[in-house]
């Protein structure tokens, strides 16, 4: 187990190592010069000569080799020290700093309902194969990974939003400021966070528990005489997550990377909305940040959800 | 079966012959929803090859005397903000949708498939070395690794392509490896080394072929979803330039004339949603019809 824990934190690790080699380099093989997209965004610098270029270059560390760049970069990270943004002129970790509790916290929202739901749904489809549920269910899982989530936020914000009045149709607040504003306004964008993730989680869990009700030691439990409710949660529950649960991270993943679309569409001051103005005002130093942010979190989902394996599955050799 | 009348002769006669093509088409429309997911992917094609006779009105064409107009006769879905038939560049939209689903396809395809077979094959540190950089590639949502590239590269249609394949060649990688990893304790594969014949023989004759199913399956079910990344991007305003159709673009401009007239954003996006529909409905019936042991791993 512990062998395991290990070889796994180095694997992370390593996938760690070659996400920061990724997201540096393909910054560098950015067309262009970095100082002279620096000094295009600013009014006072446009105007400096060769030399005030080479001062600047200095400053930047832009004149020592690439190693050592990248070193300085990672180091600085490492100390949730990113560099500065040139387009809002004050430290990337700042901006970072107010930006990712948004995405955070409606991430959150959107995972959580998913897998509750997914899983719940996914069962009972399954319990109920063929039935009144399952003709709702499987149909809608079907549709709901096919959903385009921006066309589906606007959808909303026309009948929801401007039709009947219910809801708030942009913006953002944080619950401790005001709660059911907050909730309010949150409803629209997690339910299209949500529903990719749901549909999936469903399809998954339905096909799973199918095929884990098929199986001899169920027919067993039957026969003692047990409730399907037990037989359900007790016996074949744990076994049917398994496939489930290996893909959280990767359905995480698929949240975050639907915020950059959802936090557009309904104006959300989260990191994922931050990246996509950053890529027009080509701030890069933002844009790098981000994509590391997206890429690290989801490293560390995989991670957990290996590690928290063996409890699902004993039969999982760790070594 | 179970009926006291067989005679010895039932179990030693041979037995019946299975018309493979029959038991495809069988398994392939089991569900009658195929027949409607076919059906639009054909007449997809339809539209995309013949779009410049079915368009009504030329898609690119400005008439400032006739912006944001409801749907009508002559206008079937209205009109945008620069007065351009919303049906005409819906439907010279098609060829954008497939061109960037096709050729990034295409491009995941050789990338995934060729390192795929090579990590599979080969095994040992190449597996490990190809196999561990797929898991850094998937670390990355999908669409925010597109959007890094994409601002790499430099937005336009072709680096969104190109993106979106190096992208979505993780998928292969993984399939590719698995299935070679089996096909190649075949003995027939043995058989062939003795003969003295080169690894690239056995990969390229030998390994691929057999791996042919679980590769169309896969193209078949990323199309929708390669589709669906691109309108993503173009919706965010990255991808093909002004004046081109995309459909992802065609909504977010309907956004901001939403109140006005929402048929504008709406049209497009209910045909990225059908699209991508048929793909992944067409794509789950070749998998049960090609090979039923992939379910619940593709």
């Amino acid at each position: 187990m512990t062998t395991y824990i290990v070889r796994r934190l180095l694997l992370a690790l390593f996938c760690l190592f070659m996400i920061t080699l990724i997201v540096f380099f393909a910054m560098r093989l950015l067309p262009g010069d970095p100082i002279i997209i620096y000094i295009g965004q600013s009014q006072q610098l446009s105007a400096l000569d060769e030399e005030g270029m080479e001062k600047l270059r200095k400053e930047f560390g832009l004149d020592k080799p690439i190693m050592v760049q990248y070193l300085t970069w990672v180091s600085g990270v490492i100390r949730f020290d990113f560099g500065d943004s040139i387009f809002y002129h004050m430290p990337v970790g700042t901006i970072l700093w107010e930006r990712f509790p948004v995405t955070v916290n409606l991430g959150l929202y959107a995972f959580v309902l998913s897998t509750l739901f997914g899983i719940i749904a996914g069962i009972l489809a399954a319990v109920r194969r063929a039935k009144l549920v399952d003709r709702i269910v499987t149909p809608l899982s079907y549709v709901g990974i096919c959903v385009p989530v921006f066309w589906l936020g606007i959808l909303m914000i026309y009948v929801f939003g401007l039709k009947l009045n219910w809801l708030p149709i942009i913006g953002y607040t944080s619950p401790f400021d005001d709660f059911w504003l907050s909730i309010k306004q949150a409803i629209m964008p997690v339910i299209c966070l949500t529903i990719g993730a749901l549909a999936a989680t469903a399809r998954q869990m339905r096909s799973s528990m199918l095929e884990v009700i098929r199986q001899d030691y169920i027919r067993t439990a039957w026969s003692k005489g047990f409730t399907e409710r037990v037989i359900i949660m007790r016996h074949a529950l744990k076994n049917s997550l398994i496939p489930v649960v290996t893909v959280l991270g990767l359905h995480l993943g698929f949240i975050l990377g639907g915020s950059v679309i959802v936090e557009t569409v309904f104006s959300i001051p989260g990191i994922g909305h931050l990246m996509v103005d950053s890529i027009f005002s080509q701030d890069y130093a933002i844009v790098q940040s981000c994509t590391l942010i997206f890429a690290v979190i989801v490293v560390f989902a995989n991670l957990i959800v290996d590690i928290s394996y063996g409890w699902l599955d004993p039969k999982v050799q760790y070594g | 079966m179970g009926e006291s009348n067989t005679t010895s002769a039932d179990f030693t006669a041979a037995p019946p012959r299975i018309n493979e093509w029959q038991r495809f088409v069988r398994v392939f429309f089991q569900r009658r929803i195929v027949i409607f997911g076919l059906l639009i992917l054909v007449m997809l094609g339809f539209t995309a090859l013949f779009a410049d006779w079915l368009a009504p009105y030329n898609p690119y064409k400005q008439n400032l005397r006739k912006i944001l107009q409801q749907p009508s006769k002559e206008h079937l879905l209205g009109t945008d903000s620069v007065g351009r038939d919303t049906l005409s560049r819906l439907i010279y939209g098609t060829r954008t949708a497939l061109t960037v689903g096709f050729v990034s396809a295409g491009i995941a395809a050789s990338i995934g498939i060729t390192l795929g077979i090579m990590a599979g094959y080969f095994g040992g540190i190449i597996n490990i070395v190809i196999m561990r950089l797929t898991d850094v590639l998937m670390a990355f949502p999908m669409i925010v690794l597109a959007l890094l590239l994409a601002a790499v590269l430099g937005g336009g249609i072709h680096n969104v392509i190109l993106a979106l394949g190096i992208v979505m060649a993780a998928g292969y990688i993984r399939v590719m490896c698995g299935m070679t990893l089996s096909i190649k304790e075949n003995d027939y594969v043995l058989a062939e080394r003795a003969m003295g014949a080169s690894h690239l023989r056995i990969m390229t004759r030998h390994v691929l072929p057999n791996a042919f199913a679980p590769i169309i399956v896969v193209i078949t079910l990323q199309l929708g979803f390669l589709i669906l990344s691109e309108a993503a991007l173009s919706f965010l305003g990255i991808g093909i330039k002004p004046p081109g159709a995309a459909w992802g673009a065609m909504v977010n401009e309907g956004y901001r004339f939403l109140v006005r007239i929402p048929i504008l954003s709406f049209a497009p996006g209910a045909a990225i949603m059908l699209v991508v529909f048929a793909f992944n409905m067409v794509g789950d019936a070749l998998r049960d019809a090609l090979d039923p042991r992939l379910r619940g791993t593709l």
